[in-house]
Formats: C-alpha cells, structure tokens, sequence
C-alpha cells in the first residue's frame, strides 16, 4: 500500500474518534481514552510509513515534493484546489506529532483520571490532533489556514477546559483573540498572495505559489513602500506565525496558557502547536527567501565571488548550513531571524525571575521558538527544523515531569516550596535531568547541544549581521542558567514541600507517579538523548534529508577547526552558566535531614525567613544582580510596556466602543427620535383643527370665500 | 413549481386564521405544515435540469395599462434565497412552539411574512416585487408590536418608519426609471437591458441603494435593527435577521445594482478621498463592520450583542456587493444564506432557549444561573453557532467572508485591512457573551447566595433541538462543501440580467 495515497487517512483517524467520543455519555471514560489512543497509533503507524516513502522518494529522486491535489469548489471557470503533500518536512513532523502525542495521550490517561470531564478531554485532544495533523500535509494555503483555525480553537477549549477558574478561562480568551490578530495578517496575507498569484496551492507541477513562476511574477511586483509583493505578503504570513508561536510582541498569551491541564501545556504549548507558526516559515520558506534577481547578485559581489571563490569552496565546501553561500538575504528572513533572537534572550531573562515551575517553561518555549526562528532565518528550514524537533521531545518532557512534579505534590506549583524532590521521585528527577540538560545544551550526550550548536553556527556565519550569534551566545547562557536553578530548587536540598505558609497541616509526602505518566517520560528522555546524533557535523542525516542533498558518515568534521571552536565555545557558556546556577541555588541550599532548628519551633516563620532570606541573597549577588536587573527590566517590561500595551489597545476599544453605542444609542436614535416626534407634533396640530366643529369649518370656508373673492378681484382689476 | 411556495405559505396563514377557537392548538402543526411544503416547493428549482440558470416561472398580465405583469422567475440566486427563507421558516416555528397567547394569529402572520418574503425573491417585475416588499412589512409591524417584548411598541414603529422610508425612497427611483425607459414596462429583465443616461443613473442608483440597504442595517441608518430585533419575539427575530435583511441586501444586487451599474462608476472628481459611489458605500460598509462589531461588545443584554452582531455581518454582504468583482459578489450572496442560518440560530438560542427559561438577558445576571450545567446542549449549540459566527473554517461564514475580502483587496485594499479588524472585534465579543452568558460562575458573596435562581422547563424541548440542528448542520455542510450553492449563485451572476454591468467593467 502506498502511503502517501492514504496520507490523508493520517488526520482521519483522530477526527473520527473526536466525532464519536463527543457523543460519547459522559461516563464513558475508557472508550473515550481508549478510542484517542487507538486513533493515535492507527495514524503514527502511518506516519511512520510515510516516512519510509519520504526516505524512499530521498533516495531515488531528491529534492522532490509528491502532491495530490482536489477540486473544492469552483470560482467562475476556475476551481479553488486543496491538496496534501509528502516532502521529508511533512514527513519528519508527522513523525514527531504522531509520538509525542501519543505518548501524552497515555500520560493523560494517569493524569486526568480524577477528572469529571475525562471523556470531553478526550475528544478535544482528538480534535487538536487531528487539526495538527491536517496542518502538516495540507498542500494549500487554505487548507492549511483552516486547520490552523482549528487547532488554535481547540487550544482555546482545552485552555479554558478548567472554565471554573476565572484565570483559566481570562487566560483562553486571550490566547484565543491574541493568536486571532495575528491570523488576520496572515488572512490578509493569503488574500493578497490568491489576488496576485491566482493560486493557494504549494506545489502544483509548476504552477504552485511557491515554485518559481508565481514567486518570480510576486518579485516583479513593487508594492507602496518600495517593498516587493514577496516581502510583504511574507511579513504578512510571517505575523500569523508570530501570534501562534508566541514571538514577540504577540508572545503575552503563552504564559498564561499554562492555566490549562498540564499535557495540554506540554502538547500544545511546548510540542505541537506553538510549533506551527515555526513549520509555517519553513513550509514558505521559498517566498520568505526570495530575492530579486537584480539584487541578489550585485556586480561587485559577483566579482569578488568569482576571485575567492576556489578558495572559498575549498575552505566551506564541507560545511553542512546553506547559509553561508547565499550573499543576500531576503528583508523577510531578516525580520523573522530579528524577531526571534529578540524574542529568545527576553524571554530567557523573565524565565529566571519567575517561580511557577510551568510559567518558567512556558517563557522558555517561547524563547527556544525564538532560536528556531532564528535558526530558519539563518540558516534555513533544516537547522530551524531540527531544533523544533529536538525540542519537541525535551520540552515535552520537561512538561510532564512538571506534570509528574505538581501530581506528586499534590497541585504545588512553586519552585520555592518544592526541593528535594529527588528522594521521592526518582525516575521523575532522572528523566527531568536529562530533558533539563538538553534543553540547556549540554555537550555531545543531549540533543539541544547539537541543535542548538547548529543555529549558533548559521548565525556565526549570517552575512547581514554578526550581532544575531553573540545575542544567541548570551541566550543559551541565560537558558543553561534558568534551568539550573529550577532543578536545582525542585530536586535539590531540603525538602520545603508543605512548608508554605498557606499549608499549616503537615502534608503527605510527595509521591512517584504510576506507571502509566512515568513510562511515557522515559521514552521521551531516550529520545532527547538519542536524537542529537541525527544532525551531528559528523553526519548530518537530517539536514541532507530535509534539504535533499544526502549525507555521509565523516568522523573527521568533528575536528574541524571551525567547528571544534563552535562547539568548545558553545559547551563553555552552558558550563559557565550551569555553574552559575548551581553557586546560587545548589551549594547554599538546606542540607537534606538536618533541619533548621527554627523549624522545629516554628514552621511558618521559618518558611517565611527562609524563602524572602533565600531570595534577598541570590538578588545581592553581584554576579547574579546584572541577570536580574535584566530579568527585572524584561519582566517589567513584559508586564508595564507590551501587557500595558495590550491592555491599553483593549481599553481604546473597549472607549470606542462604547462612544460607538452612545452614538448610536443618542445620536443616531436621537435623530430619529427628535425627528418622528417633530412629525407626531405636527400631526397633533394639524389634526386639532379636525375638531368636527361646524362653526370653525364654516369659519374658515368664509374666510377662505373672502380670500378667493379678494384675489379675483385684484387679478380683474389688472 | 418553486412559485408554489408562495401561495402555499398565504394559503396556510388563512387556514390557521379561520381555525375555530377550539381548535387552537392545531396552529403550530398547520403552520410548521406549510412551512414544510413552502420549503419542498422551493427545493423543486434545485432538481430542475439547469437550476442556477434565470427562468421564468409564471408570466401573467396584471394592470396593462401601466405594462404592469404578473412575473415569477427565478435564478440562482433566488433559488439560494428562497431555500434559506424555508430553512429559517421552519425553524423559527419550531422555536415558536410554546407560543399559547394568541398562537394563530401569530402563525397566520407569521406565513403571511414568509409568503411575502417568498413573493420578493422570486418576482422579475419591479411592480409586483415592490408591492410584495412593501407586504412584508405589515406583519412584522403586528408580529413585534403584539408578541415582543422590551420596548416592543417603540420598536415595532421603529422598524415600521425606517422600512417605509426607505421603500419611499425605492418608489421614486422606480417610477423615474420607469419613465424615462419610456414607461411601457416593469419587466426587470428588459430595464435590465435598457441603457440608462448616466446622469440619470448617477442619482437613481445611490437612492435606491440607500432605499434598499436600510433594510440590510446599512451604517448609520442600522439601529432600528437592533431594537427592532431585540423587541421581537424569538421566531420574528429569527426571521427578522435571518430572512427580512437579506430582502434590502437582495434588493441592492438585483434592482439598484443591477439596473443602474453606470452609477458606480467615478465622479470625476474626488470630496474627501471619495471618488464614487462605490467608494462611499464601501466606506460605510466597513463602518457598518466595525462600529457594530465594536457596540456588541459593550452591551450588556445578551440579544443586543447578537443584534449588533448581525449590523457587522450585514456590513460583508454590503461589501462584497459594491466590490463589483464576481468573486465578491458572490461571497455577498453566501453571506446572505451564512448570516440567514447563524443569525437565526443565535437568536433562536438567545430569545427561545435561554430567555424564555432564564428571563432575564443580562449577561451579567445569566451568570448566577450556570447556564452550562443547566442547559448543556444549549451551551454547545450556542458554542458552535458562536464559532461559525466569528468565522471559523469549517462553517459556512469563513468562505463566505474569505470571498468577500478577496474581491474587496482590489477594490479597496485599505479598507480591507479595517474589515479584518471587525473580525478580530467579532471573536472579542463573540467570546465575551459566550463565556460571560454561559462559563461564569459567580464568586459565592451573601448577595448571590440569598437569591436562588429558578428556572421555567429546564430541559430543552424536542422542536428546539430539531430547529438548532438542523440549522448548525446546514451551515456546516455548505462550509465544507460551498460548491453545492456557488454553483447556483455563479449561473445566477453569470446571467444576462448582468450583462450592462459586466459592460460596466465587472470583474
């Protein structure tokens, strides 16, 4: 059977078990779960078939992308088309939707069993799943903007899934109206691109808005400030991305989402769906890269390209990024790299300033989005994409050990009353290393080392600007330094479970969780180890796959000069900043078993002391104060600048809308009020003549008789 | 067959008003009846061999005197136009069914407005569509006034002056173009050919328009919509915004449009960035977009956010109107049908469902009833309509909108931008009554806790849950599928009634 044939089946199934477990009774909680997770399988089991045909495809003819596309209705003599499509991008994330998702399904299964609305989880998850899944092989613009549709809606019902809490249910609404500004650019941008291309589909044998033809017409084209069409319908599309993948300055919502269910947090809101707007970038990436003819060969690059090009070819032939031979570099690519590195270190900044274990993941997949940003900006859709997908294991990961962590502490979500931890949860602390380590970059074992390595090494060599690497260097410190500090106060130290001053009865010990959330992490964890090794210099598997241009085994690239010195100087800023972490909040924590003797007098002053005590001296810290004057500055200006702004676009439409109503409500009705009372008055008058009185008829007729006789006379006169 | 559906739905309206008074409860059955049999009887044009193509369905002579006819047609877009009048009849009687004062008079008023609305999309003679037009106002002026609530008087007026004002308005521009084609004709199909003097046209069509489009909420003369529909019991609402505005919409496409295009080209000059028609009515389109995006989300009572809601939908079909682009055009048309089936069933859920049970419709108030336990299946139907309300892709409305914005880019890309600003709008306020009207739970203080709020038949009725699905599943099915009435409306625009305005430059 051929898989891409049946490829669209990949988002059937989920669809199908959404349909039924909704008119599933609500007690029907094992069918429900049962019929997500079979779906789930039934589609990765595909997807993992497509990508054998991907790889397949890879070797016999590279660089191909297999479309089938299908008439949905017709404009005139014209049929408005959807399509699919098998390319190695498609493939890869199919793969990675199919199982992560699968695995949080069953992590669901432990976490939500105590849920009233389990089935109505279910068939949300489903949903999303399916949408997701749509998202990835839809061949068209449009089809593509529908299934993103969709997906941010169900990211609004399972964020406000707990509706009773008013945070959780303020916290959709705005994701939901936040992302929704974002998609009316993107809207707009698919309006402008079907009015000036005549098509939505990617690839159509030539005929496609992404193949040459269309991109060269959107080139031609100069649009009011000088801008080619390409860029601006680009920008257009690239805002969309922004408001999904939380980029600055759309990035407000993602914090908030973490009110929702925590594998909704980590599917959505770290793996899947924030994701999107990185694969929409690549997926465009053709039109986002594009550059006049004219411009991107100026005549003194060319000639000096020409001189040094043998011994340019000869030094950088091995190097396995694209980004160092492509001289000019599209205004597009270069908002989109901007905007993420901006969004990367700012983000890292505020993650070490915050104290609920989720919220700081949260900023930090925001700012990991950033790197991946920067990384397609940079270096183009494989080193972007590799980071998405590496990150996608660990940051699901780390969510569900969050998860496991809040289970096993009974709903706790702050860092400061946590420590300890790893006593008490072991695999959940060793598969939470892991996925901490890689996410912080950690040298030759972790995914994020390598991927990571890769962005930082395209921007090394960006030619517009070199500002993008040492931001990015300073990034992965802040990042390294983050998550030190986290795991160092969850699975560190004393335990302070319980200590909090909201709990004054001693609590239950914190407690490892069953089988059926822990299994799921340890796949993870393998994965966020193993990963890595696909797109090492050594053997760059996966950029060769996704770029069409194969891959082989050479030890040797290791030792090359450049890169040995990118990657010491990238495992040096982890170390420094792992370090740095652990001066602060490993070495001066509570030893475990000796308690403080304050604490056997008194627990509520003691936690009190303790934790302000414990926070004063990490903010004296000299070294540690320049990180928190700029966490402080980012937080204030996350919350004051751009959430002021936000909030200040909220109360100018809020103050127009009511001048609206009144305007309405008094000038316009009052118009027609005044005027239909002007009417009724007049016709009040009038009709008071109408008295039915005999006389005051008669009367008139004389005086009217008189008038008449009057006039004639005057006129005989004449 | 389809011209059937007319005489059906007045045939119905005087049985029920003779039914004995004894025989009361009947009423329901017996309108709901020929409802059912209108709605059939307009389905019949859609089996014909070439339905989206314009044919003549009953040609009769009327007043000679005058060149006056007794003409029934039909084509694409009448065929869309009256199976969404049949759609919204039938539901708006389901969601009518607990109506016990009075219940015949309001049926036989009730299809006497069907029959009317009928009578306007399918007459070709500009005479006897006027006369239909003006029909249809008499029972929507009882159905509000006797059965409405809020301010139902004040409303009813309301509705009644601007409807005549504007059908005054329509009366001039018909008599003139009557006149100057040499008075011997009201056949819509030959003053569609007739090459009318462009200083003519140049005031005859932004007096029609004007005429017609106050009965589509046209911004500033909309608000008699709002209070008209908030005044009006649930089934009148639903008609109201479902089937009434697209009479003035309807109008603008098939008289103003359509006899005087010439009128919509540029001045020559320009006042203030405006250098035609177009230009002006597109701008108060989009005005109509946002200012009523903007009013529904500042209200507090739950019909009038719906009410404004549909001033902000109108605006679409409005603009997509004077795009003059084939594409806009015929996402006007969707629109129409979209708006017809969303309207309604929001009103229906509002006016029927929640109102009837809660009455109270302050959002505000609708929080200490926990709407979502009490009344799950009206929270997800709202939920859905919701949702195709703010135009999300899968429902009707997303390719109705996406078709209008594409036909407006190349008119007036500037405004176009404004349009997607109403959409942003529409999902704030779409999701603030949602949530506040359904997800609150109010904070329990000694206030909330000493009331106890009571609710009349809890469980939502069989007709109810029959009208709203019937009314989610069409607008799903045509937005998965458009093609089963594009179909239709691009042989209706593709006919030659058009052919002046594709003259005119018609894209």
């Amino acid at each position: 059977m051929n898989a891409f044939a049946i490829l669209w089946m990949v988002p059937l199934f989920p669809l199908l078990a959404a349909g039924v477990s909704a008119l599933l009774p609500r007690k029907a909680r094992k069918p429900a779960a049962g019929l997500a997770i079979g779906a789930m399988a039934c589609s990765l089991t595909l997807s993992l078939m497509a990508l054998a045909n991907a790889l397949n495809q890879a070797q016999s003819s590279p660089g191909t992308v297999q479309t089938w596309n299908f008439p949905w209705f017709q404009i005139g003599e014209t049929w408005v088309r959807l399509g699919w499509l098998l390319d190695p991008l498609t493939a890869l994330m199919l793969v990675m939707v199919c199982f992560v998702g699968l695995l949080i399904f069953i992590y669901s299964v432990g976490y939500m069993a105590h849920d009233s609305n389990f089935t109505r989880f279910f068939c949300f998850l489903s949903l999303f799943a399916a949408a997701m899944l749509g998202l990835l092989i839809s061949n068209s613009l449009l089809l593509l903007f529908i299934c993103w549709e969709l997906v941010g809606l169900t990211s609004y019902l399972l964020i406000g899934f707990w509706f009773h809490k008013p945070s959780a249910a303020a916290a959709a609404k705005k994701a939901f109206i936040t992302t929704r500004i974002g998609d009316m650019a993107f809207l707009l941008g698919i309006v402008w691109l079907y009015s000036a291309t005549g098509t939505l589909l990617f690839y159509d044998h030539g005929a496609g808005c992404l193949e040459a033809g269309a991109i060269g017409e959107l080139l031609r084209t100069v649009t009011h400030p000088g801008m080619t069409a390409a860029t601006a319908i680009s920008l257009l599309i690239f805002l969309g991305a922004v408001g999904k993948s939380g980029q600055f300055p759309l990035h407000t919502w993602l914090p908030d989402a973490m009110e929702g269910p925590t594998p909704v947090s980590a599917l959505i809101h770290a793996a899947t769906m924030v994701a999107a707007g990185v694969f929409l970038v690549a997926r465009v990436y053709p039109l986002m890269a594009a550059v006049p003819d004219s411009q991107a060969v100026p005549v003194q690059e060319v000639m000096h390209a020409s001189a040094t090009a043998p011994a340019g070819e000869a030094a950088h032939a091995p190097s396995h990024h694209a980004a160092a031979n492509a001289p000019v570099v599209s205004t597009a690519l270069k908002v989109v790299t901007w905007t993420g590195i901006l969004t990367a270190i700012m983000a890292a900044g505020i993650a070490i300033a915050q104290n609920d274990i989720k919220r700081i993941l949260a900023y930090s997949t925001v700012s990991q989005l950033g790197f991946m940003m920067m990384g397609i900006g940079t270096g183009g859709v494989a080193v972007g994409m590799f980071h998405l997908i590496t990150h996608a294991f660990f940051k699901a990961l780390l969510f569900m050990g969050a998860g496991s962590v809040i289970h096993g502490c009974h709903e706790e979500q702050d860092i400061r009353l946590m420590g300890g931890l790893r006593k008490f949860m072991p695999v959940t602390f060793l598969t939470y290393a892991i996925g901490m380590m890689a996410l912080s970059g950690v040298p030759l074992f972790f995914s994020g080392f390598w991927s990571k390595d890769a962005i930082l090494h395209a921007a090394h060599g960006w030619a517009p600007s070199t500002a993008p690497f040492y931001l990015g260097l300073l990034g992965a410190l802040l990042t390294a330094f983050y998550m030190t500090r986290q795991v160092c106060l969850v699975f560190f130290g004393a335990p302070r479970l319980g200590t909090g001053a909201q709990h004054g009865h001693t609590p239950e010990p914190p407690h490892e969780s069953p089988a059926v959330m822990v299994v799921p992490l340890m796949l993870l964890a393998a994965c966020a180890l193993l990963l890595g090794f696909l797109g090492t210099p050594a053997w760059p598997w996966f950029q060769g796959f996704i770029n069409g241009s194969g891959s082989h085994l050479d030890m040797g690239e290791l030792w090359a000069a450049e890169n040995l010195r990118m990657m010491g100087l990238s495992a040096l800023v982890v170390l420094l900043g792992v370090t740095l972490g652990w001066w602060y909040y490993g070495r001066t924590s509570p030893v475990v078993g000796e308690p403080d003797p304050l604490l056997r007098i008194s627990p509520d002053i003691y936690s009190l002391l303790e934790n302000k005590g414990y926070l004063d001296q990490v903010y004296e810290a000299t070294v540690v104060r320049g990180h928190a004057a700029w966490a402080a500055g980012c937080a204030w200006a996350d919350i004051w600048l751009w959430g002021s702004l936000v909030d200040a676009t909220r109360y100018a439409t809020l103050g127009l809308s009511w001048c609206n109503r009144l305007i309405d409500e008094f000038l316009v009705n009052g118009l027609f009020d005044r005027f239909s009372e002007g009417l009724r008055i007049c016709g009040g008058t009038t009709s008071r003549w109408q008295n039915g009185r005999i006389q005051f008829y008669l009367r008139f007729i004389g005086a009217g008789f008189v008038l008449l006789t009057l006039v004639l006379i005057w006129r005989s006169r004449e | 067959m389809a011209a059937w559906s007319i005489y059906i739905s007045f045939i119905g309206a005087g049985l029920i008003a003779m039914l004995p008074r004894n025989r009361a409860h009947l009423a329901p059955w017996l309108a709901l009846l020929s409802a059912f049999a209108g709605f059939a009887f307009a389905l019949t044009g859609a089996f014909d061999p070439n339905p989206g193509s314009f044919h003549i369905l009953a040609r009769h002579s009327w007043i000679d005197a005058m060149g006056a006819t007794y003409l029934l047609g039909i084509d694409g877009i009448s065929l869309t136009l009256i199976l969404l009048t049949g759609l919204a009849a039938i539901c708006g009687i389901l969601f009518s069914w607990n109506i016990r004062e009075r219940a015949p008079e309001f049926f036989a008023l009730y299809l006497a407005l069907i029959g009317s609305v009928y009578g306007v999309f399918l007459s070709f003679d500009l005479l006897l569509f006027f006369v239909f037009y003006e029909l249809a106002i008499v029972p929507k002026y009882f159905l509000i006034a006797i059965y409405g609530s809020t301010r139902r008087e004040y409303g009813a007026m309301k509705l009644a002056l601007y409807s005549f004002v504007g059908s005054a308005m329509v009366l001039v521009g018909l008599l003139a173009a009557y006149a100057i084609s040499g008075g011997e004709t009201f056949d819509l199909v030959k003053l569609a050919q007739h090459p009318f003097p462009r200083e003519f046209q140049m005031w005859a069509f932004p007096l029609v328009f004007t005429g017609f489009a106050i009965l589509a909420g046209l911004w500033p003369f909309h608000t008699w919509a709002p209070t008209g529909h908030v005044a009006a019991p649930t089934g009148a609402s639903m008609l109201l915004a479902g089937v009434i505005m697209k009479l003035g919409a309807y109008g603008c496409l098939r008289v103003a449009i359509t006899l005087f295009p010439r009128g919509l080209e540029p001045w020559g000059f320009s006042v203030i960035g405006f250098g035609s028609w177009q230009d002006v009515f597109g701008f108060l389109a989009v005005t109509g977009i946002v200012s009523g995006a903007m009013v529904a989300l500042v209200q507090r009572d739950f019909k009038f956010v719906i009410g404004y809601s549909s001033v902000s939908h109108m605006g679409f079909v409005l603009l997509g109107l004077v795009t003059l682009s084939t594409i806009g055009m015929r996402g006007a048309i969707l629109q129409m049908f979209s708006h017809g089936v969303i309207a309604g069933l929001l009103f229906g859920v509002v006016g029927r469902m929640v109102y009837d049970r809660t009455h109270t419709r302050d959002l505000d108030l609708l929080s200490g009833f926990r709407l979502n336990q009490a009344l799950p299946f009206a929270c997800a139907i709202f939920c859905l309509a919701g949702f195709a309300s703010m135009g999300m892709p899968g429902f009707s409305g997303f390719v109705a909108e996406l078709q209008v914005l594409s036909g407006a880019w190349h008119s007036f890309p500037l405004l176009t931008l404004v349009s997607g600003v109403g959409i942003v709008i529409g999902v704030a306020y779409t999701l603030r009554a949602m949530q506040k009207a359904f997800f609150t739970t109010p904070p329990p203080t000694p206030v909330t806790q000493g009331t106890h709020h009571e609710m009349d038949g809890a469980p939502i009725t069989l007709p109810e849950k029959i009208g709203a699905v019937i009314l989610i599943t069409t607008s799903l099915v045509v937005g998965l599928y458009p093609g089963i009435l594009l179909r239709w409306i691009d042989e209706g625009l593709a006919s030659p009634l058009f052919d002046l305005l594709r003259q005119g430059g018609l894209s």
